[in-house]
């Protein structure tokens, strides 16, 4: 359906003449539609942030603060977690059951490997010293990061839902639509997290930062 | 191959739907049925509105009458103008527009059985209904309510010496980001069913207006509350962890608090970016309600209606790039507020095009005069008269000097509450037959808006000229400001008089709204003669499902009012055409048959 078809459209001379005329949907299925539209609002949530992050950032005040070295190992973790939901997708398309089983349920490991570690790294930055409102630039990290997590968390009820499911059924067709859904959803949180986490990393010096930024940080 | 899976998924969309509930709570409380979410969003919002309204008088007896009742005193009165803001503007125009009009309106507008997602659609509500709870909590915590404001503006809002900055501003925050989660959960649904749940026929360009008023202002709420989400949970560290978001260095009551270097600023574009497409997030649907009100009761298809429906996205756009119009008074570079004065003006352009075309939809058309058509002409002048006082506004030297006063609380009540607010009752007094089977009765109905209409103009128009002579608004007590004439007062003892009376007229409507549902005239199924597909459903009001075995076809757009060689002058949308019309469509030469 061409969008500029649609909305040109001559609604009050063009009478339908066939007896069963065509549905008007998008050629995907309603719940990937549904997700797309939430991912949408997810989307604008941490541009949001970010555009905050940006702003507050240019006050004056901000002391980066060091990222723990545990934030590159999450970061593979979290890789690994949606590629394994993307094979776990391929898997169920060709319908092999067992296999997409294995990668789904490593995908979801995988994840909770990726939150302990961002629980790991607000440890480190608390014995650290770093508390939340030590400076804006922690508030922003223990901010993002939560959000974040809170995002991958309600993924994960959705991953165990169909986890479910997929140990019920005999194949994997009634699954596979869930089983797509919840890697396009690890595919834009793991976007998502990278935008996070070079942002927060591109604090240290990095080219967001000015030299004048740190004048008042004595 | 993606379109037979598609195919399949309605399948089994239907076998779903079959299974009817049973039994009073599944039906009526936990409710999936669009049609029950949507009564329940609607007195929801409305009960709430009336905690508003009740708010509204406190207001104007302390303004009209000052000190004539003694508990009102100053952090009082700041409470009432927080709470009958944020209360009206969110948690009764967004609520009743989106999930009363919406829910109900979607499905049965464009044909389908329900909203695509119904478990979530009822825990829409049922979130909605959490946010309203904790809202009503904050009147009873110590301390009370916030006073901060409806804006919220930070530093104030979170320091000793607003009203209720202890447990008030707390609560307030929490419901607004539960708020956001239900709308949501809501809007995912509006915005998908409108996609994809269209019936056989059912293109973009056939939706009645009122679903392309109500889509597109759902995506500028899925779009917009972020940001209002955003800038609350922020607000919360602030409040709560002692974070400096948006707390600059501030001494307090002597004491230097632990804020450093947080920018309000921040926290304004923030909220603005949300504030702004609110305004059009209620005016949308109102445009929409409005257009086929005016089509149905004049019985004339609508003015251009390609032109309607590009205005409507035209304004949508907009109205993302408008939000510092609300912020010349915080400082900002001369060219930023030329930018958003010209975006602001560029506005004016297709809601003109809406003016001119609802107009343009009345001339020559047999114009009923039916309650639903009155306050249509009523939203039409009220909000003609709201948004010119907008092109004053929007001028960055024209606001300086008049934004701090009445002239702008007379500009968004007229264009963002009296006017959506007459698209509310229109709609109404329009679909109340299809909700119960019976028609609101009409006398009271008339009644109900003479004084609504003409009370409401004798409240706000006034307030123009208040504004002119630099009254402030937001103010406690005008006794001792020496450039405030006598007259003012006197006014201001008026405008109080006349809202006490639009507020006690409201109570006719009220009664009209029960009374009817038992004692009302019975409707039929169609008594407006209406082409849309609501008014077509086999039963009165739709039973669960909406369409029974078959779901209907759409053949037409949605304005076949008084088409010329027809005998009835209506075509409902799912009238298929006749042959010769088929064939003539065709091309084919329509008299071949009788020409020997």
């Amino acid at each position: 359906m061409s969008l500029l078809r649609a909305l040109t459209e001559k609604s009050w001379m063009d009478k339908t003449i066939e007896d069963v005329p065509a549905l008007g949907r998008l050629p995907m299925p309603t719940a990937r539609v549904g997700l797309v539209v939430f991912l949408a609002v997810v989307s604008v949530l941490f541009s949001l942030l970010v555009a905050s992050y940006a702003m507050r950032m240019a006050v004056g005040d901000w002391r980066p603060l060091p990222e723990p070295p545990v934030l590159w190992l999450n970061t593979l973790a979290l890789m690994l977690g949606s590629l394994a939901l993307h094979r776990s997708v391929a898997a169920a398309r060709r319908g092999q059951l067992a296999v997409a089983r294995a990668r789904f349920l490593a995908g979801g490991i995988c994840t909770v490997v990726f939150l302990a570690g961002q629980l790991v790294a607000w440890r480190q930055l608390d014995s650290l010293g770093y508390y939340v409102a030590t400076n804006p630039a922690d508030t922003f990290f223990y901010l993002l990061t939560a959000l974040h997590g809170l995002h991958l968390l309600g993924g994960l009820v959705a991953w165990e839902r169909t986890a479910v499911r997929l140990w019920r059924v005999p194949d994997t067709a009634r699954v596979r639509l869930s089983i797509e859904l919840c890697a396009t959803y690890w595919h834009v949180l793991l976007v998502v997290w990278l935008v996070l986490f070079g942002v927060l990393l591109a604090d240290n010096g990095g080219p967001i930062a000015l030299p004048f930024m740190h004048h008042h940080t004595g | 191959m993606a379109q037979t899976a598609v195919i399949g998924d309605e399948h089994a969309h239907d076998e779903h739907e079959l299974h009817e509930p049973k039994g009073f709570v599944r039906k009526y409380i936990w409710s999936q049925d669009h049609k029950v979410i949507a009564i329940q969003y609607t007195i929801t919002a409305i009960a709430v509105g009336l905690i508003a309204l009740v708010l509204s008088w406190l207001m104007r007896m302390q303004i009209g009458f000052p000190s004539s009742l003694e508990f009102i005193d100053q952090e009082k009165y700041l409470q009432y103008v927080t709470m009958h803001g944020m209360i009206m503007v969110i948690y009764l125009l967004t609520a009743l527009f989106l999930g009363g009009f919406g829910n109900y309106l979607i499905p049965l507008m464009i044909g389908a059985r329900d909203m695509v997602f119904p478990y979530v659609n009822m825990l829409s509500y049922w979130t909605y209904l959490l946010s309203v709870l904790v809202l009503v909590a904050s009147f009873f915590v110590p301390g009370g309510p916030t006073g901060a404001g409806w804006t919220l503006y930070p530093p104030q809002a979170i320091l000793p010496g607003t009203p209720g900055y202890e447990w008030g501003i707390i609560l307030m925050l929490v419901s607004l980001v539960i708020f956001v989660a239900a709308f949501t959960m809501g809007g995912l649904n509006y915005v998908t069913t409108v996609l994809q749940a269209r019936t056989r026929g059912m293109t973009m360009m056939r939706l009645p207006l009122t679903v392309w008023g109500i889509f597109v202002s759902t995506i500028l709420g899925l779009l917009a509350f972020p940001a209002l989400f955003v800038a609350g949970v922020m607000m919360l560290f602030d409040r709560l962890l002692v974070t400096s978001f948006f707390m600059p260095s501030i001494v307090s009551m002597g004491q230097p608090l632990d804020y450093a270097g947080g920018s309000p600023l921040l926290f304004q574009h923030l909220f603005w970016f949300f504030g702004h497409p609110e305004v059009y997030i209620v005016a949308l649907p109102a445009f929409g309600i409005i257009s086929d009100l005016i089509s149905t009761h004049a019985r004339k298809n609508i003015f251009g209606y390609r032109m309607m429906v590009w205005a409507i996205l035209a304004i949508g756009a907009l109205s993302f790039v408008v939000w510092a119009h609300h912020m010349y008074v915080s400082g900002m570079n001369p060219y930023f507020g030329f930018f958003f004065a010209t975006t602001t003006l560029i506005i004016a352009v297709p809601t003109a095009i809406k003016v001119y075309n609802w107009v343009l939809t009345l001339w020559q058309g047999n114009i009923h005069l039916s309650v639903p058509m009155l306050f249509s002409l009523a939203f039409i002048l009220t909000f003609v008269a709201g948004g010119m006082s907008g092109l004053f506004l929007g001028n960055v030297v024209v606001d300086v000097p008049l934004s701090d006063t009445y002239f702008v609380v007379a500009h968004f009540h007229m264009v963002m509450g009296v006017a959506p607010v007459l698209a509310v009752f229109g709609g109404m007094y329009h679909w109340y037959p299809k909700v119960t089977g019976r028609l609101l009765n009409e006398r009271m109905g008339k009644i109900h808006f003479w004084f609504t209409f003409l009370g409401t103009y004798a409240i706000y128009f006034p307030m123009h000229y208040l504004g002119f002579v630099g009254v402030p608004r937001r103010y406690y007590d005008f006794s001792g400001i020496g450039f405030i004439p006598d007259s003012a007062f006197t006014l201001n003892a008026f405008i109080t008089v006349a809202a006490l009376i639009v507020g006690v007229a409201q109570g006719i409507f009220l009664f009209n709204l029960v009374w009817s549902a038992f004692k009302g005239k019975p409707a039929g199924g169609n008594p407006w003669r209406a082409t849309t597909l609501e008014w077509q459903t086999p039963q009165t009001p739709p039973v669960h499902g909406n369409w029974g075995p078959r779901l209907p076809i759409v053949y037409r757009w949605a304005y076949d009012y008084s088409v010329p060689g027809m005998e009835q002058d209506f075509l409902p949308q799912n009238y298929p055409p006749a042959r010769e019309a088929a064939k003539a469509a065709r091309g084919a030469p329509v008299v071949t048959e009788t020409t020997p």
